[in-house]
């Protein structure tokens, strides 16, 4: 019983099947549960969380991963199954501390002020959150001072920033400055993206990662988390 | 079922309903003064006893002035079918085309005389001896019937071929006037199961030709049901004669019933007026005139309105198909087809570029754009054709295919209805009150159904061109695919029955 809702959570996972109303990518899905309720279910039925985790939700993505390698999946069914995975994460977090489970951290983004456009920011969200990671979405527009504050309050292990305008972007150095002038520097790791942005930039505001895209987020968020417990 | 093709929803027409009915009255003029010029005497006998005035032009007994009267011309364009059927060795590969349906079908050809060979050889940087790249070269040589099997091959595979015109002439020591036509039907016929349409070279082997179709098919009711074989003939050269050999092989061709496209390919400014009237008054002469004579030979013989005209080069007067008014001529050709509801052969995509590269992309891709929106049925759009039709290239093939695909995708009938627009008004409501408000979950069933085109195939991941690269390996790929040859037992009748064809040619015997 435990292994088939495990089997079926991994399964909706690979179809990125959020609820029971989603399609999914195989014809006559709808009606049956999607992940949300399938986790529900396997809490209330006292599965292990653990096993939840790492063989329903990862071991969908893992396997979500293996067919975008194959060029079989693309982007849309990348994020179809982590935002499934996010629903769930949502779900078991106020469970985890209680099941002896770490999280794998939580990460503050933000579009920096006077930058409405927040797809690419939204994306790498939701590819976080597939990836197991918590994230503290606030939004875009955001003040430097609201995220310094956030920072403060979250303590966050990451903070992603993102513009799209050569003209905002600048507003990531501030950001940058201020964290160390509140000496809140050295407690986050500062991650920035956006279409005008570059490695070269990152380096040169002392930003600690840069991703070209969401799935470099993700790469440089990971790389940065192990080098932090190593 | 017939091929799909792409149905070309609202063509585009430059031309007027006044300026068609113009053309058309001019041509009418043109036919009966000054008339054309034949040298053949068979054309002017059947002409002359249908009612056109012949003269015997100043003495000369070998050629003869005609006057078609517009009477002539109205009763064979009532005789000729509006619809016309290309069979295939494949039924699936069927193409039926009818005359006021502006449904497109893309087919290879012309024949070239000259084979473009690819490789890549390594440079490296003078100033960084550790850089190095891979640019394509490209080398000519006379094409061979090994050549052509390679084409049909690989336009047996190509998605958006859907039929073949040889592309390139078989020039090898052992291929003679004699033995040419049987060895070119049948390397194309062998490892091409699509329709294949070809020009003679000789009269005299029309009867084998056609006897090899007969065989491959199962006789020759079998052949007028399913025509796997039609054929090309530029009766008329411009300005308005008709040639004595081509003239008689569409009047062969004709008797036998099989389909043929009359083709006309004047050039303006040397063997046509330089201005768009002029020579679109005169190549529609010229084709109807054709028409008229296939449908005097044999009415309800199957026709298609052949069209490849051109404009001159100003430096040098040869043909500049990448120029802009040989498209303009084209579309026009398209329209005038369809004022008469007869199926159109039309041409687009010939460039002058010697190589692929910008100068080829850019020239083939504005005429194969806007000459397939104006709804041509039979488009023979020079699929890896290069230096005004007289070379071939297989890279270029592979790499026009792609692009075929993008300009078929192009072509679709926009979707804007009323349940559209209710399942775009529910994806809104349901967006809006997410927290990303991101449409990316509705994409996926969309992205399975084919609904949204792909990213161009042969886009390089990194800072450098690999275009040439990424379609030279498919191109391998392609050619590594097998084809359904003809069957080991039709085979061997057909090399008992039809002489002259090269023992290499037979599969099945090869190394035996």
């Amino acid at each position: 019983m435990q292994e088939d809702v495990i089997s079926l959570i991994k399964e909706n996972v690979i179809q990125g099947r959020i609820t029971k109303g989603d399609e999914g990518m195989d014809e006559g899905m709808v009606g049956q549960p999607g992940v949300t309720e399938l986790v529900e279910q396997a809490v209330a039925s006292g599965v292990h969380i653990r096993d939840v985790i790492s063989k329903g939700l990862s071991g969908g993505m893992n396997v979500v991963g293996q067919k975008f390698e194959a060029g079989e999946y693309f982007i849309p069914d990348m994020l179809a199954s982590a935002e499934a995975v996010g629903a769930a994460m949502q779900i078991l977090q106020p469970r985890l501390a209680a099941s002896g489970i770490k999280t794998k951290g939580t990460i503050v983004v933000a579009t920096v002020k006077d930058d409405l456009h927040d797809l690419g920011k939204n994306i790498v969200s939701i590819l976080l959150r597939g990836a197991g990671y918590i994230v503290k979405d606030l939004g875009n527009n955001v003040d430097a001072q609201v995220i310094v504050d956030a920072v403060r309050e979250e303590n966050p292990h990451f903070l992603g920033l993102s513009a799209l305008l050569t003209s905002t972007m600048a507003r990531m150095a501030d950001v940058i400055q201020m964290l160390e002038e509140s000496g809140l520097r050295e407690q986050v790791k500062v991650i920035v993206g956006g279409a005008p942005v570059s490695e070269e930039f990152a380096q040169s505001i002392g930003a600690d990662g840069y991703g070209a895209d969401g799935f470099q987020a993700v790469a440089i968020v990971e790389a940065l988390a192990s080098d932090t417990e190593s | 079922m017939p091929r799909e093709g792409i149905l070309v929803d609202r063509p585009y027409e430059r031309l007027t309903r006044e300026q068609v009915e113009l053309i058309h009255q001019v041509s009418m003029q043109i036919l009966t003064d000054p008339g054309l010029i034949s040298f053949n005497r068979e054309a002017v006998d059947i002409l002359h006893g249908h009612g056109a005035a012949v003269e015997s032009i100043a003495g000369d007994h070998q050629s003869w002035q005609v006057k078609i009267p517009e009477q002539l011309v109205l009763k064979a364009l009532d005789n000729a079918p509006r619809t016309v059927k290309l069979g295939a060795r494949n039924p699936d590969n069927t193409l039926i085309m009818h005359g006021d349906e502006p449904r497109v079908y893309f087919i290879t050809g012309s024949e070239t005389n000259i084979w473009l060979d690819v490789h890549f050889p390594t440079y490296v940087n003078k100033a960084d001896p550790t850089r190095e790249i891979r640019i394509p070269e490209f080398k000519p040589r006379r094409g061979t019937v090994d050549d052509l099997c390679q084409s049909a091959h690989i336009c047996e595979h190509l998605e958006m071929v859907d039929g073949y015109i040889r592309t390139v002439n078989i020039q090898d020591r052992d291929i003679t006037g004699d033995n040419k036509d049987v060895n070119k039907f049948f390397a194309s016929l062998n490892n091409n199961t699509k329709h294949f349409m070809s020009g003679l070279t000789s009269l005299k082997q029309l009867d084998n030709v056609v006897r090899m179709a007969e065989l491959i098919v199962g006789g020759k009711k079998a052949l007028e049901e399913n025509p796997i074989i039609s054929f090309i003939t530029c009766l008329v050269k411009s300005p308005l004669q008709f040639v004595d050999d081509t003239t008689a092989t569409f009047i062969e061709v004709c008797r036998r019933g099989l389909p043929v496209a009359v083709s006309s390919s004047p050039q303006a400014g040397t063997t046509a007026p330089i201005k768009e009237a002029g020579i679109m008054a005169q190549i529609n002469a010229e084709v109807l005139a054709g028409i008229t004579l296939g449908q005097l030979v044999k009415p309800g013989t199957p026709v298609l309105y052949g069209s490849v005209p051109v404009r001159a080069r100003m430096d040098t007067l040869g043909d500049s198909y990448g120029s802009v008014e040989t498209s303009q001529y084209n579309i026009d050709c398209v329209q005038m087809a369809r004022f008469y509801g007869i199926p159109n052969y039309s041409t687009s995509g010939v460039c002058d570029s010697k190589i692929p590269g910008q100068q080829s992309s850019i020239e083939r891709l504005f005429s194969d754009i806007v000459v397939a929106m104006s709804g041509p049925q039979y488009l023979h759009c020079a699929f890896g054709l290069l230096d005004c039709n007289s070379v071939f290239c297989l890279l270029q093939a592979v790499l026009d295919d792609a692009h075929f695909k993008m300009i078929k995708f192009f072509l679709r009938q926009p979707r804007i209805d009323q349940p559209e627009m209710e399942a775009a008004l529910k994806q809104m409501r349901a967006v809006v009150t997410t927290p990303q408000k991101l449409y990316i979950s509705y994409i996926r069933p969309v992205l399975r159904s084919g609904e949204i085109s792909g990213i161009y195939p042969f886009e390089g991941s990194g800072e450098t061109d690999d275009v040439f690269e990424i379609a030279y390996e498919q191109m391998k790929d392609l050619l590594a695919r097998p084809v359904e040859h003809i069957d080991r037992k039709i085979t061997a009748r057909i090399f008992e029955e039809i002489p002259g064809l090269l023992p290499r040619l037979n599969v099945y015997e090869r190394g035996s």
